[in-house]
């Protein structure tokens, strides 16, 4: 996969599997998850840190800055201002100024909200954010983050953690055919086959978490998940054949044209 | 709809009916309903629904991890004032309980010495509380309160009286995150028989508090019935739907609950109603399948074994090292009154131990003053 490096705001990736940080039963089993992913961009809540304290045992103890960026969101936001709010905390307390946008206004099904995402979008890539959006899998709001300037699109597959997969999948395949920008699904892939589907179906990467912190063994769950898209990629740039709902007429009914 | 007709339609004739009509099917079923109905509730916590205890269990660990993880969130409440004006007589604060120890209402010095004192051991959220007694702790009294521990902490609660929503809003402007306020009973004939005095005889007024905090901005809000007054089946379910109801009318808010027993109560009172530990747990499952992304906060009110045991059974939230008196963390001592006896008197460094046995992960931070308006100056951190 080395050809074929991931790329979003001019900084190269190797690994196309973002992993989440949250929901870990333990720091230790988040670094084994991450080590074991090999994920190169992990996205950690910044109302769970505190940057201004040493952590020797939080989310932060258990990501190595030399392997992996740090992904800084706004989860629990409810507003653009919030959002706008956190992501320069986070940067003026040392982070690099990269920022996936979270606002999710309902606790309950933490969908996002387009109005204000693109309100912070706009303030944040002003600013010279690199922004990550994480949105709705609507074609229209895409292309409107995507000409705002953010850095990718992160449309969901299904609502955070409801490990459901790729139910948004005809509209993901919009937004991809028509993206100028990295695709990056996330949330709502529950097994490495939906991983490998997004990709299949050209997304450019995919972010999980649920899936893998609530497995049994997540660090196995993190490499089966990175197998998956690896092979969805793989598959996606080798050209998929079309999916015949019939056997090939074996009596071509254009046949008598060639007579 | 308000609040109060939607508890009109359920009357306890008509609860206790769907309560007797259900079959172990109806159980079965409810367990594997999707979006389950007030029926589907009804089922859970009917004597019919012990039998399948165990599949409740499991349902509701699977529901809890997919909505918070394995991960438990800390907290500790710091009393303000052990004054009351109301008369519940169930309560330790009541003004006729028939105490004689100390009342008190802390100085903004000595709430700053309780919060440096929680601080040092770690929390990062906190939960005020006063008694019923707005002329001893007024809005502005807990308005500053507020102010002071957002200093030491990322996120500060309150469980005081029923206020009105501009009230609230005074409090989310200094900083405030959630309110907690419950409902005791929701048997109109029992809350009039606890409820002595002070405006907190007012059923109607109570009902509608936490939406009144909702509206004003409050994110986080926790309800409860104080589990002994009635029976549990019936509160249970009206909390239930208290809490769908919750959350669609409060949909930018967190809905809670808490599931606290009265345990200990001043000698006038005894509880009528009080549940074993298996009527709890399946109180607490029948609550996690009917309300799956609901949060559960669990105090230091049960003891350490039963608290233990009950961290995968949909708690999310814990608190620890607990003092129920005003100035119990730094300065107080047992000459001043507390609310109720804890069972659970472990130090946070051993529930946090217990915590990460069970396999979960301790959150002490869970939340930012970039929420409630930007960070703090000249932060009051403590360093464990």
């Amino acid at each position: 996969m080395t050809n074929d490096p991931l790329v979003i705001a001019g900084r190269t990736f190797s690994s196309r599997l973002l992993l989440g940080t949250g929901k870990f039963p333990s720091a230790q089993a988040l670094r084994e998850a991450i080590e074991a992913s090999g994920a190169e961009i992990v996205t950690v809540a910044l109302r769970r840190v505190d940057l201004s304290k040493p952590d020797d045992e939080g989310i932060l103890s258990a990501v190595d800055p030399q392997k992996q960026l740090i992904l800084p969101n706004t989860s629990g936001a409810r507003t653009a201002d919030e959002a706008v709010r956190l992501a320069r905390l986070a940067h003026a307390a040392g982070l690099e100024p990269w920022v996936k946008l979270e606002l999710t206004p309902e606790p309950r099904y933490l969908l996002p909200d387009p109005i204000e995402t693109l309100r912070a979008a706009e303030v944040l890539v002003k600013e010279g954010f690199v922004v990550l959006p994480y949105i709705q899998a609507d074609p229209v709001l895409a292309k409107r983050l995507e000409e705002v300037g953010t850095a990718t699109v992160m449309p969901l597959g299904a609502p955070i953690g409801s490990n459901r997969g790729l139910k948004t999948r005809d509209l993901i395949r919009i937004i991809i055919e028509q993206a100028n920008v990295p695709v990056v699904v996330d949330a709502g892939l529950g097994a490495p086959s939906h991983a490998a589907e997004a990709m299949e179906l050209g997304a450019d990467a995919v972010l999980v978490n649920t899936a893998v912190s609530d497995a049994v063994d997540p660090a196995a769950m993190g490499r089966a998940f990175a197998l998956a898209t690896e092979a969805g990629r793989l598959a996606y740039r080798a050209g998929l054949g079309p999916v015949r709902d019939t056997a090939e007429a074996s009596s071509p009914l254009t046949g008598f044209l060639d007579a | 709809m308000e609040f109060i007709d939607e508890l009109n339609q359920w009357p306890k004739e008509r609860v206790q009916a769907l309560l007797d009509e259900v079959t172990l099917e109806d159980v079965e079923r409810a367990l594997h309903s999707e979006q389950s109905s007030p029926r589907d509730l009804a089922a859970l916590l009917s004597p019919c629904a012990r039998d399948r205890l165990e599949a409740m269990a499991r349902k509701g660990r699977r529901l809890t991890r997919w909505h918070f993880g394995r991960t438990i969130a800390l907290y500790a409440p710091i009393y303000l004032s052990n004054v009351c004006g109301s008369d519940c007589t169930y309560c330790g604060f009541a003004a006729r309980s028939g105490s004689k120890l100390k009342r008190l209402t802390l100085s903004h010095d000595d709430i700053r010495r309780e919060c440096e004192a929680l601080s040092k051991r770690g929390f990062e959220a906190v939960l005020l509380l006063t008694g019923d007694a707005p002329r001893v702790a007024p809005v502005s009294f807990i308005a500053e309160a507020v102010g002071i521990a957002r200093e030491y902490f990322a996120s500060v609660s309150v469980e005081v009286y029923a206020m009105d929503q501009a009230d609230y809003g005074v409090l989310c402007d200094a900083g405030l995150e959630g309110v907690t306020l419950y409902m005791e009973t929701y048997d109109r004939e029992t809350y009039a028989k606890v409820h002595l005095a002070g405006k907190k005889m007012d059923f109607g007024y109570r009902l509608d508090a936490l939406e009144r905090a909702g509206k004003a901005g409050a994110r986080r809000l926790n309800l409860g019935a104080l589990l002994g007054l009635f029976d549990w089946r019936l509160d249970g379910f009206w909390m239930g739907l208290h809490a769908r109801h919750m959350q669609h009318t409060c949909w930018q808010s967190a809905i809670a609950l808490s599931f606290p027993r009265l345990h200990h109560t001043p000698d006038r009172f005894k509880a009528p109603c009080l549940l074993t530990d298996a009527e709890l747990v399946q109180l607490m499952l029948a609550m996690r399948l009917f309300l799956p992304e609901v949060g559960f906060s669990m105090s230091t009110r049960e003891t350490p074994a039963l608290r233990d045991h009950l961290i995968p059974l949909g708690v999310t939230h814990m608190s620890a090292g607990s003092s129920t008196r005003p100035g119990g963390y730094a300065t107080s001592g047992d000459e001043t009154l507390e609310q109720f006896a804890i069972e659970d008197h472990r130090t946070p460094e051993v529930v946090v131990e217990a915590i990460r046995r069970a396999g979960y992960d301790p959150v002490w931070k869970d939340f930012d003053h970039a929420f409630t308006g930007g960070a703090v100056i000249g932060r009051n951190v403590s360093r464990r």
